[in-house]
């Protein structure tokens, strides 16, 4: 059994007390605007003090509120990382706009 | 058989060690834990060094423009590379150069032409598509994976599983059923580049190495001409187990590189550590399981060099390649393991590389051949081909 391709849990607004509340764990995380649309996907790796925690906390102070995220916790958060960005450009044609600017190496997925 | 290394192979040992220490790990400080890629500026700089040392496609014979360095010294030097966090599957993290899968100088001129040449200049990347969901121990009969003819050519149709490289490669050493009345004599290699219609990475298969990933491919109505059958029609099968069998000597030498290291730190680390008023060093439980270390890669080593000298004087060294695979990927696991312990609770932090050396090193007794088959191979030699 595989596990799910795509992070589809309900969005979560960016905010102080909800960032505070994420768990120090490892694993890979997605940015939207208000309207949906991924602008980010991150990973939480272990160099992180407080895993998704210390990511996400730093995203709000980097974007300010007015965005909407969700997590995975996940021990493979490289492999799963570089999924959800092959998933996604799959899904789309391209990445989402802030990894875009810098995107990583990447390879090619065509999803079922 | 004598294993001590020449005046001339200590120097190039040095030299690769020195690389290691002074340019491979003070930029690992600086990476993601499981990182198994330096940032582009830092690679395009090593491996001018690596070209500067004359060690650049090390593995690349003579002939191709390889720097002729013979099998024996080649593991020496693989044992020195894999000593760093992520040396076990990204020794040095490629900054040697690769020489691209060994399958691909049977290929015949024209193929050289598209595949090879390309490979060792850089330029394309290869994947190698044999394991099947249904088995990948015993390849001859697990592969499902069929190719029929039509309109001068052959249509591919299957999957393929625990393939790295599939998504980033240009092309791939497919194995495919061409006769499914002759067994292992019914199997032919094609040559697939990516951009074949019908070929699709279908999804990245996560394991043990966070670092990297396998792939699951689907070949459906992929057909490809004539000029994509790599050796001949039916003779697929002895292309993918010479590759084998080859492959688990310098895949044995990664796992010495890393019980070095993991040895290594075991040994400072219990010079250092108190417990309850005494060294760890001073405690009989601790110096016997670094004495079962030693004794652990020193066997290793014996058995994987033996294996390499053996291939170096043109002898049969299929048994010995499986004892050098079997010796190295478990005592190697046993020694990262045992230096864990020795380390407690740091041993298991994400700060030190021993816990990605001991997720990593558990695949090595599965991968390129389970511990099992090797021993198979092992009893067959030493019973008689006939044993059922």
């Amino acid at each position: 059994m595989s596990i799910r391709l795509r992070l589809d849990k309900p969005w979560r607004p960016l905010s102080a007390e909800e960032a505070a509340g994420l768990p120090g764990q490892l694993g890979v995380y997605q940015i939207a605007d208000t309207a949906g649309t991924i602008l980010y996907i991150g990973q939480a790796g272990a160099r992180s003090p407080f895993g998704l925690r210390s990511e996400l906390q730093r995203e709000l102070q980097d974007r300010g509120t007015g965005h909407q995220f969700r997590i995975e916790v996940n021990m493979q958060y490289r492999s799963r990382w570089f999924e959800l960005l092959m998933v996604y450009k799959a899904d789309h044609g391209s990445l989402p706009a802030d990894n875009a600017k810098n995107p990583p190496p990447l390879g090619r997925l065509s999803p079922a | 058989m004598d294993f001590e290394p020449s005046e001339e192979q200590q120097l190039l040992i040095d030299q690769v060690r020195r690389f290691v220490r002074e340019e491979i790990i003070p930029l690992e400080a600086g990476l993601d834990p499981d990182a198994s890629e330096l940032e582009p500026a830092d690679h395009a700089r090593l491996v001018e060094k690596t070209k500067a040392m004359g060690l650049f496609g090390i593995d690349i014979p003579k002939e191709y423009g390889g720097p002729d360095i013979d099998i024996v010294t080649r593991v020496l030097l693989a044992i020195e590379m894999a000593q760093h966090r992520a040396g076990l599957y990204v020794p040095c993290y490629g900054t040697f150069g690769g020489a691209g899968l060994a399958q691909i100088f049977e290929a015949n001129a024209d193929q050289k032409e598209r595949y090879l040449y390309p490979t060792l200049r850089g330029e394309k990347k290869a994947f190698f598509g044999l394991t099947e969901p249904s088995g990948g121990s015993d390849p001859a009969r697990a592969i499902q994976t069929r190719a029929e003819r039509k309109d001068n050519g052959w249509v591919l149709n299957g999957a393929k599983i625990f393939i790295s490289n599939a998504d980033r490669a240009q092309y791939g050493i497919v194995f495919a059923r061409t006769d499914a009345s002759k067994g292992r004599a019914g199997i032919t290699c094609f040559l697939i580049d990516s951009d074949t219609p019908g070929f699709h990475v279908r999804r990245v298969v996560h394991t043990l190495r966070s670092s990297h990933y396998a792939t699951e491919l689907e070949f459906k109505d992929c057909w490809v001409s004539d000029h994509q059958v790599l050796g001949e029609v039916n003779k697929g099968f002895a292309v993918a187990n010479d590759r084998l069998t080859r492959q688990r000597i310098p895949y044995a030498a990664g796992c010495i590189g890393v019980a070095i290291a993991a040895h290594e730190m075991a040994i400072e680390w219990a010079k250092m550590r108190s417990t309850f008023g005494e060294k760890l060093a001073n405690r009989q439980a601790v110096q016997w399981m670094l004495v079962d270390n030693e004794i652990d890669i020193r066997t290793a080593k014996h058995f994987t060099l033996e294996a390499a000298e053996k291939a170096r004087r043109g002898l049969p060294f299929r048994i010995e390649a499986s004892i050098a695979k079997l010796t190295a990927s478990e005592g190697g696991g046993r020694v990262v393991d045992r230096s864990m312990q020795i380390h407690g609770g740091m041993g298991m932090t994400k700060d030190l590389p021993l816990e990605r050396w001991y997720r990593e090193m558990r695949i090595r007794r599965v991968g390129e051949g389970p511990s099992e088959v090797q021993r198979m191979v092992i009893a067959r030699e030493i019973l008689g081909s006939n044993l059922r």
